[in-house]
């Protein structure tokens, strides 16, 4: 048997549908319009309203139809639908809906994610609730959603969950942020393993700070300077940098989207399991 | 040449064949042009034929083909003065260097009782040394360019996990993450960046050999390719023996792009969920 014989393409040719959560803003946004690029249908979901408990600003749906805009202006084909990734069943048929429009889906970004900046002692059972509920049980809704229709396609696929760098280094002031965050570390090794025959792909991307609304506003300068009254972003661009070997203080949207894209390619065919941090060498700093 | 590495010189050791060559070729079909290391000769302690200068001279005609240039240079990673004439000649022949990708090495099994302790130093003095050796002789060049982007080759096997009657391997391995991690640190504030990439099996002449399938069947009196399918594809996630060197060059490729400007410091498994499991 020559090497070549062997069928051992785990990628689509053509046809690739992707279903991206949090997708009205921020990284989501860039993922949506970066694998637009790549000839990819997205379907844009997002919640696409203010949030008890979360204090900074979430999106609206003009946002969810600004990001639409932005993937067909790319070139693509988008639809927005507003749901939330704790109801189970909007997201299913959320998946309905994007799979009459497109066809099977075979690219997964369970991207939607909150973070609170509190210390352990300030964390209170709905806060922990509220972390634990979008950013995990979020995440495996939305898996849990997709993934019937991906193995039924039979086509294999590509799975990329957000994480962070909080999931894999000790940083104050977000513990059930990086509880969150590192369980998805194990449910995509764990759907790593266990996807594998159906040719789906797991993988974390595993961000350090990124240029969105969730880090720059008023209350996470204040997080990061407590010693301040009313801190400003040059008083907290020094220390964002200063964890970070490569001296930026933090990237950008694209640079996670260029990731995902390259992961969800099948230039990353056999790229299964993998935590890729984006973090500008946060972790081994 | 377009692309985006175009304009870009990326120095590529081991490559007269197998990853090296797959990696340097990738390299030059998005713009770069190359500079090619290899020993182009047989080690005292390992069961697979070396590279040979055709080998080399097969690269450089791939690379050429594509529309790069390609500077050839026939040297021992463990010889750090033929390494860094090689590495500043030729690079200054090209202009610079931007991209350095230390992918020589090679590859044993035995246990540690039957092991000789000859086998062992070649094994650090080629895979670990050597690449020190590599970056000791480049990196003063990127950092006159005050860029660049360097990938180690580990290991899915030896530098992330760690199998039985590779303590050496293993040991090489698992040592170029700590290089790659503390170089990663030392080097960012001068806009370097350094990562590792962890291919499991690849289907080069260093794995599907008659010592691995011995190695891998010793039920069998003349193993052959087909006879270790079954026990490679054990190892991953994802149902193959082996992967590409094309797969593993995509992942080069992707890591010393922009795309990947504010990547340094990681391990990048391309190990069909080997080590994830």
């Amino acid at each position: 048997m020559a090497m070549g014989d062997r069928d051992v393409d785990v990628s689509v040719e053509g046809g690739h549908v992707a279903l991206v959560t949090g997708a009205a803003g921020g990284q989501g946004r860039a993922h949506c319009v970066r694998l637009a690029q790549d000839g990819i249908a997205v379907i844009a979901v997002d919640r696409c309203a203010d949030l008890d408990r979360i204090p900074y600003e979430q999106p609206n749906r003009d946002d969810l139809h600004e990001t639409v805009a932005l993937v067909e202006a790319a070139g693509g084909h988008g639809i927005g639908i507003v749901t939330d990734v704790r109801d189970l069943a909007g997201l299913g048929d959320a998946v309905r809906a994007g799979v009459q429009t497109f066809g099977p889906i075979d690219v997964v970004c369970a991207n939607a994610g909150v973070i609170q900046l509190l210390p352990a002692t300030e964390i209170d059972p709905v806060d922990w609730a509220t972390v634990i509920d979008i950013n995990l049980t979020g995440t495996w809704n939305t898996i849990s959603a997709t993934l019937p229709t991906m193995i039924d396609a039979g086509r294999g696929g590509s799975i990329v969950i957000t994480t962070s760098v909080a999931a894999l280094k000790g940083t104050p002031g977000m513990a059930h942020y990086a509880a969150s965050k590192a369980a998805m570390v194990g449910l995509a090794r764990t759907l790593a393993a266990e996807l594998g025959p159906h040719r789906i792909c797991v993988n974390c991307v595993a961000p350090t700070m990124v240029n969105t609304k969730m880090l720059l506003w008023d209350g996470a300068y204040q997080a990061f300077r407590p010693d301040l009254d009313a801190p400003s972003l040059d008083d907290v661009i020094d220390i964002f940098a200063s964890g970070h070997p490569l001296g930026v203080p933090w990237v950008e949207p694209i640079d996670v989207a260029e990731v995902v894209a390259w992961l969800v390619s099948n230039e990353a065919r056999y790229v299964t399991g993998a935590v890729v941090p984006v973090d500008a060498g946060a972790l081994i700093a | 040449m377009t692309g985006e590495l175009a304009g870009r010189v990326a120095l590529v050791t081991g490559a007269a064949r197998g990853q090296g060559r797959a990696i340097a070729v990738t390299l030059a079909r998005r713009g770069a042009d190359i500079i090619g290391v290899d020993l182009c000769d047989d080690l005292a302690s390992t069961d697979y034929r070396g590279a040979t200068a055709a080998d080399l001279e097969q690269t450089a005609s791939e690379v050429e083909a594509i529309g790069s240039t390609f500077t050839a240079r026939v040297a021992d990673v463990r010889d750090l003065a033929a390494l860094e004439a090689a590495v500043v000649e030729s690079a200054a022949a090209s202009g610079g260097l931007d991209i350095v990708v230390a992918n020589a090495g090679i590859a044993g099994g035995a246990p540690l009782a039957a092991m000789p302790a000859t086998s062992w130093s070649e094994m650090i003095d080629v895979n670990l040394t050597g690449t020190w050796n590599t970056l000791k002789a480049s990196v003063p060049l990127l950092l006159e360019r005050g860029r660049g982007s360097v990938v180690i080759t580990s290991s899915a096997n030896g530098g992330l996990k760690a199998p039985p009657n590779l303590a050496h391997y293993a040991s090489s391995k698992h040592g170029l993450v700590g290089l790659m991690r503390s170089l990663a640190n030392e080097l960012g504030p001068a806009g370097l960046r350094v990562n590792c990439v962890h291919p499991t099996a690849v289907a080069t002449d260093m794995l599907l050999n008659d010592a691995t399938y011995r190695l891998f069947r010793p039920d069998l009196a003349d193993p052959g390719l087909d006879d270790v399918v079954a026990q490679f594809s054990a190892f991953h996630s994802l149902d193959v023996p082996w992967i590409e060197p094309a797969d593993v060059a995509a992942a080069v490729a992707f890591l010393v792009s922009d795309r990947a400007r504010f990547i340094t410091g990681i391990s990048l498994p391309v190990d069909a969920g080997l080590s994830a499991r």
